[in-house]
């Protein structure tokens, strides 16, 4: 993981000084509320329905164990005990005082963590798959890469005020994509050409919200060391030429369609043909020199399958479930990649309290070198977790509520806060996903179900994912009451593609019983080896809205 | 006469900033140095290259590009925010000194607030033109927050990256 040198260190401190001088002059009146507002949002600092929200960046989802123990200790001092982790790697307090965030951000400078860009029209805290270094079938680790724009991107003076917020995700896995890239601003993906070179291929203008679009490839192979200078002139053309007039037409995905990608990409060509070789271009000891950041662990020389495990899996159905579900193989024998859901019946998707905090803190020292990674599916990761202690692990994390064993299936719903914590949302989502994991608490039956995205989002922002969830919940408001809007056939993966609307919207007591008509007509419809998605892009939507509308 | 912060201190504003004329009327040059809006004075090129008391000024949507071959006739260029949000004027402002060269005065009117000052002046600004009730004597440590930076900008061409990488060679 990457460490702060001096520079780094430097740098952070002089901007929670800088904070603390605009707090300053916020709270004397001297910067009105309008002019505080970007100031604020760069800062993480949102002003929400029932308290100020402070959102803080976890730069491609990595977490050090003095990290975790740092943001207990905020959530308990300045919060209410509780923080939440969000689909963007992220995580938030939901109610910290202004006056106190100053404060939070040099707690958090300690330890190397800040709320840099997490919220505002500038380029956000950049993500990346959750597995990454760890798995077998990667290109090579894209974190240097992430860590790279990291610095690129922090108070990028020429990009700090974008027409909206810009989201860069990076995926170096060839047959799996678990950053959503193609619903980004900018998506990555580390390829090699055929000359056996290192390089990404550029998506850019995807993204969701009120106008979804699964972004379309500007460019095919750009060479490793081009990245930055590159990014660079897309941000450069979207900052001069996107919209400014509607803050509903400003994200590049409306710039790029309203050009034709293909124009687009000529634009950014042309820019790029000016600053190629200008200083930005990145050195190979510039990559190396953070790669090393990024080295393995101290693995031990171990096997795979340990006798004991065998066992303990005979032994213990729930065991056996959970690492059916939620163990991934790891790229070193003997090694496995454990994912702990937060998706408990009845705690909101994402939510952890100060004392789980803690805890996962004594997991990762306990059994996976002290580090953890958070998901955009609002799930954290230990990567690095050996084989013969995982019953161990599942044995003493089950009491603090990490073990179910959900993982990737219908109960493991994304969910964004909605209306009961944010001033947006056109309804509550937080209720509805737990009314639906209520209903499919059959753990047999998720099971038989297969692999199933469910995602809610409270208002068309779509902080939840819904467009790209198999099963999509919208929260709508239809004279002020509550209702819910269902789409089928999304999906984040390579196969990117975005949901159609059922039909009509649903009341909240009838959506776990809508859920269950749907999937009904997946059960009857599949053949043996078919996912919810795979039966859905054969069947078509009509079988589902018959069913759901009889 | 308004203040002018440069990077040696606050100065006196000799230069007035004339709008654009109002549709078939002429434009009326004040005494003394003036900035004019781009267009009017590409019109009129003839009349006012070479000048040392007249220079221009865009607005953020105009294409420094269309004017990359006069530079060298202008002693001042201004670059107008019209709200301190719109981030376009950043990169009018590279592209004048990195990509054209620009040498001259390069000034930022018009909602220019404190905390802009530091990303200006890594833009290639080397005067601003504060917005009247903001607090100028909080300017000199505004544009000094801090005292290094990652990436390269005009006034910094060596990224962190190159930095730490000569040191440690
Ligand atoms: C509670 C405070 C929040 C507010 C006020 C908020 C606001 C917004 C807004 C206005 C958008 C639409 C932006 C646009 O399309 O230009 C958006 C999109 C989004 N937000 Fe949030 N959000 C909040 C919380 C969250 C949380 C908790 C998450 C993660 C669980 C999240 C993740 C996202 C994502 C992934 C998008 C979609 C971006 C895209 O268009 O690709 N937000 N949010
Ligand atoms: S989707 Fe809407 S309701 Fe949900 S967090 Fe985003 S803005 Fe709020």
């Amino acid at each position: 993981m990457y460490v702060y040198d001096e520079y780094d260190r430097q740098i952070l401190n002089e901007r929670v000084a800088q904070f603390r001088h605009q707090t300053d002059r916020a709270l004397a009146g001297e910067l009105a509320e309008d002019e505080f507002l970007p100031l604020r949002l760069q800062n993480g600092l949102y002003v929400q329905r029932l308290a100020p929200m402070l959102r803080i960046a976890i730069p491609y989802g990595m977490l050090r164990a003095n990290q975790l123990r740092r943001l207990a200790r905020i959530s308990r001092d300045y919060d209410k005990g509780y923080a939440h982790f969000t689909t963007r790697q992220n995580v938030q307090f939901n109610w910290p005082a202004v006056a106190d965030v100053p404060d939070i951000l040099a707690e958090l400078a300690e330890v190397e963590m800040h709320a840099n860009q997490t919220s505002g029209n500038c380029i956000r805290n950049t993500t990346t798959d959750q597995f990454a270094g760890v798995q077998t079938e990667e290109l090579t680790d894209p974190r240097p890469y992430c860590e790279l724009i990291r610095q690129w991107s922090t108070y990028h003076p020429e990009f700090a005020f974008l027409p909206r917020k810009f989201k860069i995700a990076v995926n170096a896995s060839e047959g799996t994509d678990r950053a959503a890239v193609q619903v980004h601003d900018i998506g990555l993906e580390l390829v090699n050409n055929e000359a056996g070179e290192f390089g990404f291929r550029v998506y850019v203008g995807g993204g969701l919200g009120r106008t979804p679009v699964v972004g379309p490839v500007i460019r095919e192979f750009l060479p490793e060391l081009d990245l930055l200078t590159y990014l660079e002139a897309i941000l450069r053309v979207y900052n001069r030429y996107g919209r400014r007039d509607n803050k509903f037409k400003a994200r590049i995905k409306i710039l790029v369609k309203a050009m034709t990608p293909d124009v687009f990409a000529e634009k950014v060509e042309a820019e790029w043909a000016h600053i190629k070789d200008s200083p930005t271009r990145l050195t190979r000891e510039a990559v190396d020199n953070v790669k090393r950041f990024f080295t393995e662990p101290d693995y031990q020389s171990l096997d795979d399958n340990p006798d004991g495990l065998q066992t303990q899996r005979a032994e213990s159905k729930a065991f056996d479930s959970w690492v059916k579900r939620n163990v991934s193989k790891h790229k070193k024998p003997g090694y496995c990649i454990a994912t702990l859901t937060l998706k408990k019946t009845g705690v909101p998707p994402g939510d952890v309290s100060d004392r789980q905090l803690e805890q996962l803190a004594d997991l990762t020292e306990q059994y996976s070198f002290g580090e953890l990674r958070v998901t955009h599916q609002q799930n954290v990761v230990l990567a690095d977790v050996r084989q013969d202690q995982l019953f161990e692990l599942w044995q003493t994390m089950r009491p603090m509520g990490f073990a179910t064993a959900n993982l990737g299936t219908l109960t493991d719903i994304i969910c964004c806060p909605g209306g009961d914590y944010c001033a947006l949302a056109n309804a509550k989502s937080i209720p509805v996903a737990e009314a639906i994991q209520t209903r499919f608490d059959d753990m047999d039956y998720v099971y038989d179900l297969g692999d199933i995205d469910l995602n809610i989002s409270g208002c068309m922002n779509a902080c939840g994912h819904h467009h790209v969830g198999n099963i999509g919940v919208l929260g709508v408001d239809k004279k002020g009451q509550e209702f819910y809007q269902i789409s089928l056939g999304g999906s984040s993966q390579r196969d990117a593609s975005l949901g159609k609307i059922l039909g009509p919207s649903f009341a909240r007591e009838d959506m776990p019983q809508v859920i269950e008509k749907i999937i009904d007509v997946f059960v009857d419809n599949r053949t043996e080896e078919e996912t919810f998605l795979d039966t859905y892009r054969r069947i078509g939507i009509d079988p589902f809205k018959e069913r759901v509308y009889a | 006469m308004p203040d002018l912060i440069r990077h040696d201190g606050v100065h006196d504003d000799e230069w007035t900033l004339v709008s654009a004329p109002e549709e078939g009327q002429e434009l009326a040059l004040p005494e003394g140095p003036a900035l004019l809006p781009a267009t009017v004075w590409k019109e009129n090129r003839d009349r006012y290259a070479g000048r040392n008391d007249i220079g221009i000024w865009f607005d953020s949507h105009e294409e420094p590009e269309a004017f990359a071959d006069v530079l060298d006739d202008l002693p001042v260029i201004a670059v107008n925010f019209p709200k301190f949000t719109d981030g376009r004027g950043y990169s009018i402002g590279r592209l004048l000194r990195e990509r054209y060269g620009y040498k001259g005065e390069l000034r930022a009117v018009g909602d220019v607030l404190l905390d802009q000052l530091f990303y200006m002046k890594r833009c290639g600004f080397d005067a601003y033109a504060l917005r009247p009730d903001k607090d100028i004597s909080q300017a000199e440590h505004c544009l000094n927050f801090f005292s290094n930076t990652y990436q390269a900008a005009v006034d910094d061409k060596e990224p962190l990256f190159r930095r730490r990488a000569a040191e440690t060679s």
